[in-house]
This record gives structure tokens, C-alpha cells and sequence, in this order.
């Protein structure tokens, strides 16, 4: 009896995020219109990423501007192996023959994608990982650039900058509801590991982690890889959702995007992760609504394009100065007796 | 032989206008461990303060319709004063967070400015002609130099001499300095915060308005990403330079350029595309032999 009680304590933070997401995906799966439907599909889908994202940045407190170049890599790459078997080799000649003249199956291919998608972060995060900080901030930029001037040029192989379109749409609200459940439960894994724990001593100070013997660079690195697979998901899922792949929506804008999610919801707690997602996806699909123009008392009323990007800046803004931490300060949701021991553990 | 001179000239017109970059970047983290990437947008806001804001695609002139030094000193006073907008409003606030906290403030200001400016103006690029009589060129020793880039140096010489003396010279720099050092140490003997912050915010201000109208008068465009890729290669620059060192921020700026513009000339036609990813590696590499950059600070270290 008393071991499955720890059990619902150690699980109860998970269970409070997804069960409240399994509610609206099964609630808008019912009743909701099909507009309804893709918000919430994209709002999981962003949830993938943003967990992804704060596996790294959450944890070991440096702000990465790179991850979405993990997400294009996982995206190209999927789309190279199941997207539009009659027109490749006309439009991405530059493929190797094996990739060129056939399709492959969809779970293996997303498999082989997240895979170097993981493999890439690995690979930049031996060399960036050396680096603290601001450096290392600093240079997941470059490496977000590097990917996309490579992207944006190798037109034989990516279509340069033009969009890469007709790849099987197969993501409903259940499979994007199984892999938020996947990335949830995966960095809730990592967080409570030892690795986790000691990569958030390093978070809080760097100088006593370290002289307690825990490696910056083993411990960051772990966290970049792992948060390279999931991010990398995340990718395949949004290819594989929209059916298109562009260059140009793994840049900068996305990034913003993603970043204000993690910011705003609090990037020290998975639950500040998720919060993050649900309440930007909310204000931005709120006004893209408004931008499209609605009708109040028989006349059309509309506001102007770009205001969504304003208000979404402002808010992040206001977030940072008002309420540094985020909705969720920090804290995941316990059980009270429990809350307090995270409390002390966050702030400590 | 001309050639290589040629080529030497491109590099350094080039470098300075990175360093210029890189020293408004650098002033403002020396003193509040800021990376401030709304630079870009004071320099994409100081070219369209040119133009008066409309939909077309050659907009009448604004500021630009004015003589040329009042058109100069107009530019200069919105960044300005652009600057010290968003240091009173965003990061003045935020002056006790970690960098990190105030990295990311920094993207919030530069997207919402970004948007700003594509609400205000359109975000379709825009041609806009000043300073015409810069373009034809200069002839020195069998050398032909554009007059632009021949502007751009001696712009970027008196600016970097100017900004020199003034640090070394003037109470108010030499405060600067003490900030940068030791922002606390520097407080408690009496070195006046809000106005040694604010200044610095000004000087990258003004540096941002320089180079605004030196871009606009070389390319002869308005884009919302005008200012992007300087600073992005700016900040590389400072990384690379030394995160908190004026001098290493200066060198940081020349290198980038100068590596932007051999590689742009002796890459094979095939690769030239991948320019600016090789120049990126290149900061990576560096970074990897000397991961606190060129010049080490003491700011580049945390206390204990």
C-alpha cells in the first residue's frame, strides 16, 4: 500500500498535466469544429517541442536559439524518405538513389528521422557544451544560421528555400495527444533521474555543482542529446501535420515562438512548460481569429495583421518583468505535502 | 595585384562596419551583461526613418528628403532616442536578472519592434536612393574605390577614434569603463547607474544610426532584416573577441568581416552561397581553441 502511494506521489505531477490535456483533446475530438480541432492538434504538437526545448533549456538554465534546427533536420529528413515518390527525382535530384526512387514506411522513417535529429544534437552539443552561458547561447545561434544557409541553398537535395509539399498527413489529436504523453513522461523521467538532478544543481550554481563533482559538460550534453530526439519529434510530427516542409518555419519566428511558450509558462518546470503552450496557442489563436476578421453586430470588424506578433512579444515581456519565473514559478503541481519538497528543492 | 588590394579594401569596409556593430553590442554588455538583439532593429528602424511609411515600393522620402546633415542628424536622433526608449521601458526593469533572463528579453523587444515596423511600413522591401553622388568611384594607385565603402572606413575610423578618446578621456567614459569592470565596485564609489547605462544605450544608438545610413547608402534598400545579419555576425564577433572586452569586440568585427569577404571571394562560385555558414563554423572553431575568446576580461568569469 505504501509503495503504490509513492508511486501516485511520484507520478501525480504528470498525471495533472495530461489528464487535463486528455479532457480538452477528448472533449474538442467530440464537439469541437474542425478550426477547434487543429488548434488543439498544433497546440500538442508545440507541446512536443517546447518539452523538448525545456529538457535542455529548463534544466540547465542556458537559453538555446538552436533547437529548431534539430526540428528542420528531423522534418527534412522525414520528408526526404516518405514525401511525393513521383516527383523526387525531379525535385530533389541531389538525393542518393536509395532515398530517390523509393518511399519507406512511415514508422520507420520517423524513427530514422528523430534518430538524427538526436545523432545532430549529440554531434553540436560536443563542441558547444565546452562553452558556458552566454557563449553558448551565442553560438546555438550560429548553428540555428549554419543550418539555415545550408538549407536555404542545397537546392538539389532540400528545394532551397521553396517548400517541400505533399507528405502524408497522418497526425491526428490522439497520436499528437500519445507523443506530448511520450515527451511528458520523458523529461519527468530525466528531471527526477540523477542526471536531471544534477543538472539543475548546475543551474543553480555552477561553481558549487561542479566542486561536488558533477560534470557541466557530461551533464549538459546529456540533456542537449536527449532533448535533440525530442524536439526532433516534434518536427516530424509538424511535417507530417501540415503536410509541408519549409526552411523558412524553423527560423527565427519559430523560435521566438517557442521560447516565449517555455518563458511564459516558467522554463524551471515541466508543468511551466506545458502551462507556457496552452496559454500562448490560446492568445494566438484568439487574435489570428481577430486578424481573420469577425462579425460584431452585422458589420465585419477585424484588427490588423502583425498585431498577434505584438501581443505575444508584449506579454512575454511583461511576463519576464512582472513575474520573472513564469505562471508556474517554477513549481510543478504536487500533492501539498509534496509541493513543498519541490519548493525547497527549486528555490534552494 | 590590384586585385588582392581591391579585395583588401572590400574586407576592411566590410570589418569596420561589423565593428562598429560589435563596439554598440559590447559598450552596452560591459556595463548591464546585456546581448542586445534589438540593435538590429534600431539600425532597420533608423533606414526606414528615412521614408515616410506607406505601402509602395519607392515611398517618398521623409528624413531622407531633408539636406544631408540634417537628414544625418534626424536618423541619428530616432535611434537614439529608440534606445533609450526601450532601455527605460524593457530593461531598465529587468537590470538585477540573470543574462540569460535578459538575452531573451532582448528577442521579445526585437520581434515586437520587428512587427512594429512591418504593421507600420509593410513588410515588402523597399528602394530608397540617397546619398548618389557617393557611388562613383575613387581612384587611388591603380585602385578603384567606391566612394561608399571609402565613406564607410572613414566613417568607422572617426567613430572608433572618437569613441576611444571618449572612454579614455571624458569622466563619463572612464565611469563607463569602471561599470564594465565592476559594476558594483563602480556603484558604491559613486558612479551614477542610470546615466552611465542609459549613455551607453545612446553611444550603440547612435552607432546603430551610422550604420543604418551607411547599409541604406551602399544597398540602396529598406528590408525588415536589414539589420539581422550585422548583428547577428556582430555578435559572433564579441563572443569571439572576448565577451566584455571594447578592444576584442573591435578585432571580433574585423576578423568576421574580413573572413565574410575572402571566403565570399575565394570560395569556388558552387559554394558562395554557403558563405556565411562557413563564416559561422569558423566562430565555432575559434571558440573551441579559446573558449573565452580572443581577449579574456575579467568580466568573462564569474566571482565567487
Amino acid at each position: 500500500m505504501m509503495k503504490s502511494d509513492a508511486v501516485f506521489h511520484f507520478w501525480f505531477p504528470v498525471l495533472a498535466i495530461v489528464v487535463p490535456l486528455a479532457v480538452i483533446v477528448a472533449l474538442t475530438d467530440q464537439f469541437g469544429g474542425l478550426s477547434l480541432q487543429r488548434t488543439v492538434i498544433e497546440m500538442l504538437i508545440s507541446i512536443v517541442i517546447v518539452v523538448g526545448l525545456y529538457i535542455f533549456v529548463g534544466n540547465s538554465g542556458i537559453i538555446s536559439f538552436g533547437h529548431a534546427t534539430f526540428m528542420a533536420i528531423a522534418a527534412y529528413a522525414s520528408a526526404w524518405q516518405t514525401c511525393c515518390e513521383m516527383l523526387k527525382p525531379i525535385t530533389m535530384s541531389g538525393l542518393p538513389p536509395f532515398l530517390r526512387d523509393q518511399s519507406i514506411p512511415l514508422l520507420p522513417s520517423a524513427l530514422v528521422s528523430i534518430l538524427l535529429a538526436g545523432g545532430a544534437a549529440f554531434l553540436t552539443g560536443l563542441v558547444l557544451m565546452r562553452l558556458t552561458g552566454l557563449a553558448a547561447s551565442i553560438s546555438t545561434l550560429a548553428v540555428l544560421f549554419i543550418l539555415n544557409v545550408v538549407y536555404s541553398n542545397w537546392d538539389s537535395v532540400t528545394m532551397g528555400s521553396a517548400s517541400i509539399v505533399g507528405l502524408p498527413t497522418y497526425v491526428t489529436a490522439w497520436l499528437a495527444f500519445g507523443c506530448a504523453l511520450l515527451a511528458i513522461v520523458v523529461a519527468w523521467l530525466y528531471q527526477t533521474s540523477a542526471f536531471g538532478l544534477a543538472i539543475r544543481a548546475t543551474r543553480e550554481d555552477e561553481v558549487a555543482a561542479a566542486a561536488s563533482g558533477i560534470s557541466l559538460y557530461w551533464s549538459r550534453l546529456i540533456a542537449f542529446t536527449l532533448s535533440g530526439f525530442v524536439v526532433g519529434l516534434g518536427g516530424v510530427l509538424q511535417a507530417h501535420f501540415l503536410g509541408t516542409v519549409s526552411i523558412n518555419n524553423f527560423f527565427l519566428s519559430f523560435t521566438f515562438l517557442a521560447l516565449a511558450m517555455l518563458i511564459v509558462g516558467g522554463m524551471g518546470s515541466l508543468a511551466g512548460a506545458v502551462a507556457g503552450v496552452v496559454v500562448v496557442t490560446t492568445i494566438v489563436d484568439l487574435f489570428r481569429r481577430l486578424e481573420a476578421g469577425i462579425s460584431v453586430g452585422g458589420g465585419q470588424w477585424s484588427i490588423p495583421a502583425g498585431t498577434q506578433e505584438l501581443i505575444i512579444a508584449a506579454f512575454m515581456l511583461l511576463i519576464l518583468i512582472f513575474r520573472k519565473n513564469g505562471i508556474m514559478a517554477g513549481r510543478e503541481i504536487g500533492l501539498p505535502q509534496h509541493t513543498h519538497r519541490e519548493k525547497g528543492l527549486v528555490h534552494g | 595585384m590590384a586585385n588582392i588590394v581591391q579585395v583588401l579594401v572590400d574586407a576592411i569596409a566590410l570589418g569596420s562596419l561589423y565593428a562598429l556593430v560589435a563596439l554598440a553590442i559590447g559598450l552596452v554588455f560591459g556595463v548591464m551583461r546585456l546581448i542586445n538583439f534589438a540593435q538590429a532593429d534600431y539600425i532597420t528602424i533608423g533606414a526606414y526613418a528615412l521614408v515616410v511609411p506607406t505601402a509602395s515600393v519607392t515611398p517618398p522620402l521623409l528624413l531622407g528628403a531633408l539636406p544631408a546633415a540634417l537628414m544625418i542628424g534626424g536618423v541619428l536622433l530616432v535611434v537614439v532616442v529608440l534606445a533609450l526608449a526601450t532601455e527605460r521601458v524593457a530593461f531598465r526593469p529587468l537590470r538585477n536578472s540573470n543574462p540569460s533572463t535578459l538575452l531573451i528579453s532582448s528577442f521579445a523587444v526585437s520581434y515586437f519592434l520587428q512587427n512594429l515596423v512591418m504593421l507600420v511600413h509593410t513588410g515588402r522591401p523597399k528602394s530608397v536612393g540617397i546619398g548618389q553622388g557617393l557611388a562613383s568611384a575613387v581612384e587611388i594607385a591603380g585602385v578603384r574605390i567606391p566612394g561608399v565603402q571609402l565613406l564607410t572606413m572613414v566613417v568607422a575610423a572617426g567613430l572608433l577614434v572618437a569613441l576611444v578618446l571618449f572612454l579614455k578621456k571624458t569622466p563619463l567614459g572612464i565611469q563607463m569603463r569602471a561599470a564594465a569592470e565592476n559594476f558594483q565596485m563602480a556603484r558604491l564609489l559613486g558612479m551614477p547607474a542610470n546615466r552611465v547605462i542609459a549613455l551607453a544605450f545612446a553611444i550603440s544608438g547612435l552607432l546603430g544610426g551610422a550604420v543604418s545610413l551607411l547599409l541604406t547608402i551602399q544597398t540602396g534598400t529598406l528590408d525588415l532584416r536589414m539589420g539581422l545579419m550585422p548583428v547577428v555576425y556582430a555578435f559572433f564577433a564579441t563572443v569571439i573577441g572576448g565577451m566584455g572586452s571594447l578592444p576584442g569586440a573591435a578585432l571580433g568585427g574585423f576578423l568576421v568581416g574580413v573572413a565574410s569577404v575572402l571566403l565570399q571571394t575565394y570560395l569556388p562560385p558552387d559554394l558562395r552561397p554557403f558563405r556565411d555558414a562557413g563564416v559561422f563554423t569558423l566562430v565555432i572553431l575559434i571558440l573551441l581553441v579559446r573558449p573565452q575568446g580572443l581577449i579574456v576580461t575579467s568580466a568573462a568569469k564569474e566571482r565567487v
